[in-house]
């Protein structure tokens, strides 16, 4: 493996100092957060006792990890301003659908994961399909952010590989397990604004190189990208532009099926929102991530850009000019000791806030829905925390063993990410029907979500590997793969439920639109009720806010 | 909310749930620990005013080729600057709005 010389930073004592101190923090937090969990409810949910701003930036942080930084960024220089699409039509709407719309149901049913809905919601065998795939799909993806925080550390601090995983791992193995989702969340929160302190620098400083945001359009249009670079819509009547997407993809593929199925059914970031301390946090939870998100573009897009146009040779197959290394190289090139030592802990701390997501939302799925419904039922809560605390050492542990596989077949990655996002279409459509849908069959939902995953996959081996299908890009097809799977649990549910007994209605209650829970006890606290807290006030000035900014930029 | 209010619902245990399983865990609620939890605000402001401090004091002695490296600006200062301000504002926060009453927010319903 190239360890990648040519990134190497300078870093001297004191940015050790600063990186020291978060690794101190984090474990201090973890330690401190021990003594608020006596309960399983308290390691895996936080006691649902957190406020609302602590939980939406934990919900945005989560999905702040290895992709997000230093893929945007990547994404940035290589397709320019349409990146934005991943942040204001690709997130912002369904993140305000979540908290509008799909957390009365998980929240108010008192489910202790997104899987769990899917048991009181259709039966046991939906259930098992979807906690078996999503507690696989985190440990995977938990070793495949650590091999990339590994790759970082090797690469910029000269850490040999296997250490910089182990260390890594050790980190957010102590705080989860000690400190639980509470020093989970607590972590990320604070995670966020080390992220943003270690951006921040590296974008000011990379915009006064290149002479400001007219310096910086300038150099893009007179770049590999030009002028298609500066624009987010135009060009998208064809799929002649720089992400090779049509509008309707962006639309229908990006912004509803895609996005709708990662935001809304993946538990690790929802979670965060069921640790909420009552359903006005809990609903606001998503939505007060919606605001960062909208602004993080432009701490990953404009570096990703002044990087196109300052680093000579940035795009290259291979070695320390990737389009991936758009981040550090910039902070190689820019940045003195000392804000470099904070955007360093800045790139760590969001791979580590990546992978510990993963995991503590990897034990909780593990313990409540495989755990306690299928192995061993009807044993003390003490003993259901205990099993917690083992699966996370399990699941690090598993993590750690991906990581070095994904490290001798760096392919493996990109597969096993592509693989999970498989699952994320079909599993939406089998929520959003089964949420509106009353009577839609418990048989109907097993079959839906089964089918639909299967002609997801179908879809994607055959065009990546068997050659049935043509696309312009991996991008259209994940598009089409995620429409197509849509349709197939529609047409599913429509054509088996009729023949299938429906769900008797009190098994139903909370669970559906049009059943509310009638015994929800209003948990609301003092302040509530205050206009600036209506999470439909809140969400509809967000997704205004992503409408608002693509007009600059159109 | 409508009229399906009927009689049976009102029998279940003052919690929502009506599954075996996440009722257990909602009674065990009662013992729950979380409001030992310390705030976090704390933590976050002290982590950036001992940012603020190390990396202003850095800034401080910037040399001219460190100051030219980021393009003329005294980027360690500023950040230091802003770094200690954040961090000062997050305790402040804290000290204005400390974490609300002692009942445990989690014992919120309705028992």
């Amino acid at each position: 493996m190239d360890g990648g010389g040519g990134l190497r930073l300078n870093m001297n004592t004191l940015d050790y100092l600063i990186l020291a101190l978060y690794f101190v923090t984090v474990l201090g937090v973890g330690f401190a957060a021990r003594r608020a969990i006596r309960t399983s409810v308290d390691f895996f949910l936080s006691g649902r006792s957190l406020p609302a701003w602590v939980t939406g930036l934990a919900f945005v942080s989560a999905n702040l990890g290895a992709l997000e930084i230093i893929g945007m960024a990547a994404n940035g220089a290589q397709y320019g301003v349409m990146t934005v699409h991943y942040y204001w039509i690709g997130a912002v709407p369904a993140m305000v659908f979540l908290g509008i719309v799909m957390m009365p149901f998980y929240y108010g049913s008192r489910v202790r994961s997104v899987p769990e809905y899917l048991r009181l919601r259709f039966n046991r065998p939906t259930h098992l399909l979807n906690a078996l795939s999503f507690a696989a799909a985190q440990v995977l993806i938990a070793g495949v952010n650590l091999y990339a925080l590994a790759l970082v550390m090797q690469a910029l601090l000269g850490w040999p590989l296997w250490l910089a995983i182990v260390v890594g791992a050790a980190i957010v193995l102590a705080y989860i397990t000690i400190g639980g989702l509470s020093g989970a969340i607590y972590n990320e929160v604070l995670q966020f604004f080390v992220i943003l302190a270690g951006l921040i620098p590296v974008t000011v400083i990379g915009l006064v190189k290149v002479g400001g945001v007219a310096g910086l359009m300038d150099a893009v249009k007179g770049s590999k990208l030009g002028e298609a670079g500066l624009h987010a819509w135009q060009g998208t009547g064809s799929t002649d532009n720089p992400l090779g997407a049509h509008w309707l993809g962006i639309v229908f593929g990006l912004g509803f099926v895609l996005s709708f199925g990662y935001w809304t059914t993946n538990f690790a970031e929802v979670q965060r929102a069921l640790s909420a301390r009552n359903m006005s946090a809990a609903r606001r939870t998503p939505i007060i991530a919606a605001y960062p998100k909208l602004f993080i573009p432009l701490v990953t897009i404009i570096p990703g850009l002044v990087a196109l146009v300052t680093v000579k040779g940035l795009g290259a197959e291979s070695g320390s000019l990737v389009y991936n290394n758009a981040i550090p190289l910039l902070m190689r090139d820019l940045l003195p000791n000392g804000v470099l030592g904070v955007a360093v802990t800045g790139l760590l701390a969001s791979f580590m806030a990546g992978m510990a997501a993963n995991v503590s939302g990897f034990n909780t799925v593990f313990t409540y829905d495989i755990w306690q419904a299928y192995v061993q039922r009807d044993r003390s809560d003490e003993y259901y925390l205990r099993i917690g605390r083992l699966a996370t050492v399990g699941g690090v542990v598993v993590g750690i063993g991906t990581a070095f596989i994904a490290a001798g077949f760096s392919n493996i990655m990109n597969y096993i990410q592509a693989l999970f996002s498989l699952f994320n279409a079909p599993l939406f459509a089998t929520f959003i029907i089964g949420m509106f849908w009353k009577r839609m069959s418990a048989v109907a939902g097993f079959w839906s979500l089964l089918l639909g995953t299967l002609a997801s996959l179908v879809t994607y081996l055959g065009y990546k590997f068997f050659g049935w299908f043509d696309f312009n890009s991996d991008l259209e097809e994940s598009f089409w793969g995620a429409g197509i799977a849509f349709v197939t649990v529609a047409v599913v549910a429509a054509i088996i439920t009729p023949l299938t007994r429906p769900k008797r209605r009190d098994e139903l209650e909370g669970l559906v639109y049009g059943m509310a829970n009638t015994t929800l006890a209003d948990d609301s606290l003092a302040g509530d009720a205050a206009w600036y807290r209506s999470p439909v006030l809140l969400g509809g000035i967000a997704v205004l806010l992503a409408i608002l900014f693509y007009l600059p930029v159109f | 909310m409508s009229e399906h209010s009927d009689r049976d619902r009102r029998q279940r245990p003052p919690h929502e749930a009506h599954d075996p399983m996440v009722e257990e865990t909602e009674e065990e609620r009662s013992r729950s620990a979380a409001a030992r939890l310390f705030d976090i605000r704390r933590v976050i402001g002290g982590l950036f005013v001992a940012y603020g401090v190390i990396v202003g004091l850095i800034g401080l002695f910037d040399s001219q080729a460190e100051i030219d490296k980021a393009q003329g600006v005294r980027i360690n200062l500023w950040a230091g600057l802003v770094m200690l301000v954040f961090g000062l504002l997050m305790l402040a926060w804290q000290r204005i709005s400390p974490p609300e009453a002692p009942a445990p927010p989690g014992d919120d319903d309705g028992r």
